[in-house]
C-alpha cells in the first residue's frame, strides 16, 4: 500500500497573499451595530501592537465612566491575562479586544507584557527553560 | 445579544489565574488538517479547559462563488481553540490548535510569525489533508515536526515511507503519538523544543 505523494515547497521572498485587514464589527453571530459602537471611538486610529499572546494586566478599577465591556475586561485582567484568553471570556473577536485595549493602554488603566516571538536566533537558554517546564508536566 | 453582560461573564476559575509574576509567553500552533485530532492535543496537555478565540478575515474573491459585477468582500470567521502551559512562574506557553478553515490561519498576521514552532499532527488514513499546511509552513520558514497520531484502524505505514510520501527533509524530526494522552502530547511538544534548540545551537557559535 502506498500513501498519497506531496511536493516540497521552499521558502518564500514575499508571501503569496498579502494578508487581509481583520474586519472589524463581524464577529460570529454578533451585532454588528453592537461591535460598532464597541471599537467605534478609535476606528481607523492607531493600535497597540497586540499578539494573542500579549499578557494584560490591569492597573486600577475601572473608573466610573468606562464602558461595561472595559469594565469586564479590567475585572478579568487583575491577574495577568493574554489577549487570546480576554477574547475567548468576554466572546468578542481579538480585533474587538485590541481596540479596547488601545483605549485602555491608552488611559493608562493596563499594562501589557510583551510575548516572546521567535528570532533569527531563538534564545537556547528560552527553549531550555520551556523543555524544562515541558518535563514536569 | 451576543456580548456578555459584565454580569455574566464566565471568567477563569480561580485555579486558572496565573500568577501575578508571570511576565511573558510564548505560543506553538498545532495544524495539520481538519479531524486530525489537534483540538485533542491542545486538550490533553493543558492546565486549562481548552478555550476558544476567533477573528474574522475579509478576503476579496477567496476564489469561489465569484458574482459577476460585484465588489464584494468575503467575511470568514477564524475560531481557534487553544490551552495553557505554565512553565515556570514568569513564563507562560500557549498552545493554538483549531477544527477546520486551516488556510485561513495563514492570514492571521503574526500567529505563525511569532510563534516557536509548530506541530504537524497527521492521520494515515487522510495523509493529503496536511499536505497543503506543511507547504505553507515551509514558505513562510516556520520550524515544525510531524506527529502522526495514531488510529487503531489506521494504515501502518514504516516512517521512511511517509518522510517520502510526505516529502520531508532528513533533519524534521517524525514522532508517534496517542493526542489524548497527556505524556504522549508533551513527548510531542518536548520533540519540537528539541528541534528548535539544535537549530538555535547550529546557527548560533557556543557562547562563553
Amino acid at each position: 500500500m502506498t500513501p498519497p505523494q506531496r511536493r516540497r515547497r521552499v521558502p518564500k521572498e514575499a508571501p503569496e497573499e498579502s494578508p487581509p485587514a481583520p474586519a472589524e464589527g463581524q464577529g460570529k453571530g454578533s451585532d454588528p451595530e453592537r461591535l460598532y459602537v464597541v471599537t467605534g471611538q478609535v476606528e481607523g486610529g492607531d493600535r497597540a501592537e497586540l499578539d494573542l499572546v500579549t499578557l494584560i494586566v490591569a492597573h486600577s478599577d475601572a473608573p466610573p465612566t468606562a464602558q461595561p465591556e472595559q469594565s469586564a475586561l479590567l475585572r478579568l485582567c487583575r491577574a495577568p491575562m493574554s489577549v487570546a484568553e480576554v477574547s475567548a471570556y468576554l466572546n468578542l473577536p481579538f480585533s474587538v479586544v485590541t481596540v479596547l485595549l488601545t483605549e485602555l493602554l491608552t488611559a493608562e488603566l493596563v499594562q501589557a507584557r510583551a510575548p516572546i516571538v521567535r528570532s533569527e536566533l531563538p534564545d537556547r537558554s528560552l527553549l531550555e527553560a520551556v523543555m524544562h517546564g515541558l518535563q514536569k508536566l | 445579544m451576543d456580548f456578555k453582560s459584565s454580569d455574566t461573564i464566565t471568567g477563569p476559575r480561580a485555579e486558572d489565574h496565573l500568577p501575578q509574576t508571570a511576565t511573558a509567553a510564548v505560543k506553538i500552533v498545532i495544524v495539520g488538517g481538519f479531524g486530525v485530532g489537534k483540538t485533542t492535543m491542545v486538550g490533553s496537555v493543558s492546565e486549562i479547559r481548552p478555550l476558544t478565540t476567533e477573528e474574522t478575515m475579509t478576503q476579496a474573491g477567496i476564489g469561489v462563488d465569484d458574482n459577476y459585477g460585484s465588489d464584494s468582500k468575503t467575511a470568514t470567521t477564524v475560531a481557534m481553540d487553544f490551552g495553557r502551559i505554565s512553565i515556570t512562574e514568569q513564563l507562560v506557553l500557549y498552545l493554538f490548535g483549531t477544527p477546520g478553515q486551516e488556510r485561513f490561519w495563514f492570514l492571521w498576521n503574526g500567529l505563525f510569525e511569532g510563534a516557536l514552532g509548530a506541530v504537524v499532527l497527521i492521520d494515515t488514513r487522510r495523509l493529503e489533508v496536511s499536505f497543503d499546511v506543511i507547504g505553507r509552513l515551509e514558505e513562510r520558514g516556520v520550524p515544525f515536526v510531524v506527529a502522526v497520531n495514531d488510529f487503531p484502524d489506521g494504515p501502518r505505514y514504516p516512517m521512511e515511507d511517509l518522510r517520502a510520501a510526505l516529502d520531508l527533509s532528513d533533519e524534521i524530526p517524525m514522532v508517534k503519538c496517542d493526542a489524548r494522552r497527556r505524556a504522549s502530547s508533551r513527548d510531542v511538544l518536548m520533540t519540537l523544543m528539541r528541534f528548535l534548540h539544535s537549530i538555535a545551537m547550529a546557527s548560533a557559535p557556543a557562547r562563553t
